[in-house]
């Protein structure tokens, strides 16, 4: 017998660690599970082996496939006892279980017994067990009880099954979707939680449709929605709603403001937080829209609940980078926070001051400051990192107090991501702020003396060598770069090589000294280490003596690398070793811009809706090679530019046809993405006839038809044009399917003999100047600029007429251009009269072209732009003002 | 928890539903005592085991025995709340409202007060560990809060203790009455004719003299 699980009138003050649980093994509750099978069940017995197993499983003990289905099978004979604490735990253990499909099928006949019981409690879990471990094929045939149950007066039955619909929505759309209307119903509720339960899922059955979701929010910002928790909810989809709809008001009051602003006097915390939280969110929010919430907020600092002062302090916290001024009042209630109990509400405080106080407060806050920091979680060392960086670069003035602050904590104990984020504003000072550039350079040094990452002292090393060549005393760096070559991992070593001949390089007074170092370095027992040393010794002429380095080689050794790294290395997987050596200039100079790596994408996107589609990283490889292999291509050159594929038909039709435009020199090659979606239909023969007579400067010289397009098997049909070499020539291309059709009879999936010749009309397709601009950016476009000199710069202005916005005008321009934004200009900042963008690119014919576009309001909507060129070429830069000029 | 079956709760912030990422109930040497996660954000024991522990060290210097506390913790909000040799926390995703996981904390943590009789402790608990998973169930599913307010959840997980002795009687009774009757009729069909028949007529008296055993052991209770 086992011993009972409850005994509370027994002695046990004299056991000090008594628990029910000691001494529990897997093997003894499963041998006691057996009492399930009893003809004679004994619930409390039941309840009591049903509690050990959950804890078991809640300790982490996991159980066999063999012994999870035993347990499981003994588990469903429970539902012949009646007692509604044994079934509460059955119900409880099985979802734990989590059974595979062909277990579920025991229970759910027991399941939909419960769920048309007249015991509301069985109602709602067992719709809740079900819901949970059901695979959709069962959904429809209890789809009538949980339609009735969303509708029923029980408000525990009604959220169970509401809860299982927003659960189920993401297994089983279509079903979920039909009940709407019960849904619709649910959200009059009178019961809280129905309320709530009711809107999230309505909304979450038409968040796709703008519209519905407009009509839903402007009924209930009426209404009364009796929970909290629902005014939450309804904050948000109206934030949401606001959101998506600033774009056609610029002026004027803004929808819903008033609503959020009546939450700010609701009775309950959270509703009045998170409307003011959503006020301050809100797209250019103004001071005026911003102070009813500010002041909530303030208030909410001075709470003695620690929860209600952290989230006031993490909204402000947020308000004072884009709108310190409207934080100031809070400073007083802030700098309070300063001493808070709770580190995280004291950093956040800190931080918020460093953004809105002024330069006299500074070495105050600094000491403060240093006085809490060994307290405090990376996490927040890091914000406060970030704090101090910006503030340094406020108030230049204050670099070398604020930067000594920054040297002391890179020498305290920290993790990874906190070291980086110090050493990332080190790195940002020193190249900001002229004056801190030697004692910065120093800290550094002193750093990798003793630092344990590789990552950073590579990086460090790296910086060095840019950096420490043009100080007033480059030797001095030399020691702390030598010193890795001895102590450190082959990585850090091969990174100090590398320094050392930089300073070799750029210092020709130390070179003989330099070459001494790295001689030694040639014994290294790394290969990298040894490779790169005898590398730089050779090319920076190994004799030692004081000369000047040759232009060529610098370049050679340490000049940026003009093509994507990911590219070179496709191709360098690509080169076949062989006579010809590889060149790099085969390598496609294309940035594949990838779509923004959202933090911690995995865990949170629902399967399969709005995950991207995983873009072929390399199909500018892709392209070339099989261009190169179609003979008739053979000889029209490098490939210079592959757009992105144009749909040419509409969302399911007969016939889905995209096409790419490849660019070469003297040729445009068009490559037709054909794909078949009638499954009794076989085409052959399928060309695509082009009329080129709005496209006069170009003339058909090859096309390569399809032999064969089955059933849903995409196929690719070429034509190839000539057009005058290195101009971009432009041109409107109509296009006509033509195959031969044959019907393919659907049992035995062969084809007729016989076929008919048929015709599909596509759209039309444009070739633009964008085409032939490749997409290159650089990393410091000033340097660029500077470096392309004055010779071509052309420069003009434009009136571009009224716009809806700045931010329009100048997404116009960059996608009128297809040239690379620079160094995030490309984004304008809400509310800003003018705006200056910085372009870069690569012209047909291998041209360097950057752009310094400014834009300004002239009057109320009109926008005029000053557009400024400068090219390796005259005739690309009068090329780039014709395109703004027609475009 | 072995949750072999890891559904995505459809509660991210995508569709800006609140959603809870985990319970934790620790001990105070950090050991667990019942804990439920409902994000794959760490898929296994041993992911979880770290994360209990890391936030176990982080939160035990703290004072969260009047007030809830707060942090962040691993690009997470955390809030907990501790009392005698316990220690509750919830675990929500970095925009979430802190206001609105607090009161699902204070909902479940007054609910098993409710239920424990306002004795909160590690052994009461461990003895009534079946009311709390009850009360965890009872406050979010699979990520989605459920129910806030304490009456509501003890409410739900007593119905059962309540009812039960009502219920059970009348279980007992119909058990009685019902089972052997329509076992009869059964029999009686082709079993009348048979030799068993008295056999049979046996185990019904049988299972009726068990039946009333039960139902005074249950009475008697």
């Amino acid at each position: 017998m086992a011993q009972p699980l409850v005994k509370k009138d027994d002695d046990r003050d004299d056991e000090v660690d008594y628990s029910p649980f000691l001494g529990i093994e897997k093997g003894a509750v499963l041998q006691e599970a057996r009492v399930f099978n009893d003809p004679q069940l004994d619930p409390r017995r039941c309840s009591q082996v049903i509690t050990k197993l959950l804890y078991l499983l809640n300790q982490g003990e996991t159980f066999t496939k063999v012994e999870a289905t035993e347990v499981f099978f003994s588990v469903t004979k429970l539902f012949q006892s009646r007692d509604m604490g044994l079934r509460r735990m059955v119900y409880v253990i099985i979802k734990e279980l989590s059974p595979s499909a062909d277990e579920v099928i025991i229970v759910t006949s027991s399941l939909m017994k419960d769920m048309t019981s007249k015991t509301d409690m069985y109602r709602a879990n067992a719709i809740r067990v079900l819901c949970r471990i059901t695979d959709g094929t069962l959904l429809t045939q209890i789809e009538r009880y949980l339609k009735q149950a969303i509708v029923d007066k029980n408000p525990v039955v009604a959220s169970a099954a509401l809860v299982s619909g927003i659960h189920l929505l993401q297994t089983n759309p279509e079903i979920v979707k039909r009940w709407s209307n019960e849904v619709q119903e649910a959200v009059q509720s009178r019961a809280a939680l129905v309320q709530f339960h009711a809107l999230a899922l309505l909304h979450q059955i038409r968040q796709n449709d703008r519209l519905a979701v407009n009509k839903l929010v402007s009924s209930l910002t009426r209404g009364s929605v009796r929970s909290p928790l629902a005014q939450c909810l309804l904050i948000r989809y109206t934030s949401q709603v606001i959101r998506e709809s600033t774009n056609d008001t610029q002026t004027g009051d803004r929808p819903f403001y008033d609503f959020l602003e009546g939450c700010l006097r609701h009775k309950a915390e959270m509703v009045i937080f998170e409307a003011a939280r959503a006020i301050t969110e809100l797209n250019g929010v103004t001071s005026r829209e911003l102070t009813p919430a500010i002041t909530v907020l303030q208030l909410f600092l001075s709470s003695s609940k620690p929860v209600l002062r952290f989230a006031a302090v993490r909204t402000l916290n947020k308000v004072a980078m884009s709108h310190p001024t409207a934080v100031t009042n809070c400073n007083i209630d802030m700098e309070s926070l300063i001493s808070d109990q709770n580190r995280s509400i004291a950093t956040l405080a800190i931080t918020t001051l460093l953004k809105t106080g002024n330069e006299s407060s500074v070495d105050r806050l600094m000491k403060q400051i240093t006085n809490f920091m060994s307290d405090i979680a990376d996490e927040f060392k890091i914000v406060v990192v970030d704090a101090i960086r910006s503030l340094c670069l406020k108030f230049p003035l204050k670099h070398r107090s604020l930067m000594n602050f920054l040297s002391n904590i890179l020498r305290e104990e920290g993790g990874f991501e906190y070291k980086k984020a110090i050493v990332d504003s080190i790195v940002i000072l020193i190249r900001d702020i002229p004056e801190a550039k030697e004692s910065g350079l120093l800290h550094l040094c002193e750093f990798i003396e003793d630092c344990e990452f590789t990552y950073l002292s590579t990086q460090i090393l790296h910086f060095l060598g840019i950096e420490g060549p043009k100080t007033s005393d480059p030797s001095k760096y030399i020691r702390y770069i030598y010193n890795r070559v001895h102590l450190e991992n082959a990585t850090v070593r091969a990174g100090a090589v590398s320094t050392l001949a930089k300073f070799g390089a750029m210092v020709d007074g130390l070179k003989p000294r330099i070459f001494v170092l790295l001689r030694r370095c040639l014994f290294d027992n790394d290969d990298e280490v040894r490779d790169r040393a005898t590398l730089y010794l050779n090319t920076l002429g190994g004799d030692g003596a004081v000369v000047e380095t040759d232009e060529g080689v610098k370049e050679f050794l340490f000049g940026s690398l003009d093509v994507p790294l990911v590219n070179l290395e496709n191709s360098l997987k690509n080169y076949d070793p062989s006579e010809k050596a590889f060149d790099i200039n085969s390598v496609p100079k294309d940035v594949k811009t990838q779509p923004l790596a959202e933090k911690k994408a995995t865990s949170k996107k629902p399967t399969g809706l709005g995950a991207p589609p995983p873009g072929p990283l390399s199909t500018v490889d892709a392209y070339e090679k099989l261009l190169s292999s179609i003979p008739e291509f053979a000889s029209f050159g490098k490939l210079f530019k592959s757009s992105a594929p144009v749909e040419l038909t509409e969302a399911e039709t007969e016939y889905a046809v995209n096409v790419v435009k490849h660019i070469f020199d003297g040729h445009v090659v068009f490559q037709y993405n054909c794909t078949n979606t009638i499954p009794e239909q076989l085409l052959e023969n399928v060309t695509v006839i082009v009329d080129v007579s709005e496209a006069e400067e170009f003339a058909e010289v090859a096309s390569k038809p399809l032999r064969q397009l089955p059933y849903d098997s995409p196929g690719q049909t070429f034509v190839a044009f000539e057009k005058p070499e290195g101009v971009s020539a432009v041109g409107k291309f109509s296009n006509m399917l033509r195959f031969i059709v044959k019907e393919v009879d659907p049992s035995t999936g062969e084809a007729e003999d016989d076929g008919v010749e048929d015709e599909y009309q596509l759209e039309d397709l444009e070739l633009v100047a964008a085409d032939y601009m490749l997409k290159v950016g650089v990393s410091n476009f000033r340097n660029a600029w500077e470096s392309m000199g004055v010779d071509f710069e052309r420069v003009d202005e434009y009136g571009l007429g009224p716009r809806d916005s700045l931010a329009e005008a100048v997404n116009a321009v960059i996608n009128l251009l297809g040239m690379q934004p620079c160094e995030g200009t490309e984004v304008v900042p809400p509310n800003s009269r003018s705006h200056t963008c910085l372009l870069s690119g690569v012209y047909i014919g291998n041209v360097k072209v950057l752009v310094r576009l400014q834009f300004g309001l002239d009057g109320p909507k009109d926008v005029a732009m000053k557009l400024a060129v400068r090219s390796e070429g005259e005739t690309v830069s009068d090329a780039i003002h014709e395109i703004v000029a027609s475009g | 928890m072995p949750d072999t079956k890891v559904r995505s709760t459809g509660c991210g912030s995508i569709n800006s539903c609140p959603a809870v990422k985990n319970i934790l109930i620790l001990d105070s040497d950090g050991k667990r005592v019942a804990v439920k996660y409902y994000s794959d954000e760490w898929p296994t024991n041993s992911a979880k085991l770290a994360f209990e522990k890391s936030l176990f060290g982080r939160t035990l210097k703290s004072n969260a025995r009047t007030e809830a506390e707060i942090t962040i913790f691993d690009s997470n909000i955390v809030i907990y709340k501790f009392v005698q040799d316990l220690h509750f926390f919830i675990t929500g995703g970095d925009d979430e409202n802190e206001l609105l996981l607090a009161t699902v904390l204070q909902g479940l943590f007054d609910a098993i007060a409710l239920r424990l009789r306002n004795t909160i402790d590690k052994r009461e608990a461990l003895e009534n560990l079946d009311v709390i998973f009850l009360c965890i169930d009872e406050v979010v599913d699979q990520g989605m809060i459920l129910e806030t307010d304490a009456n509501a959840i003890a409410g739900k997980v007593a119905i059962q203790n309540m009812d039960a002795s009502a219920t059970l009687s009348e279980q007992g009774g119909v058990k009685a009455t019902t089972y052997p009757c329509s076992c009869l009729g059964a029999v009686m069909g082709e079993g009348a004719k048979t030799p068993n028949f008295l056999k049979f007529l046996m185990t019904i008296s049988q299972a009726l003299a068990s039946a009333r055993e039960h139902l005074t052991k249950t009475l008697l209770k």
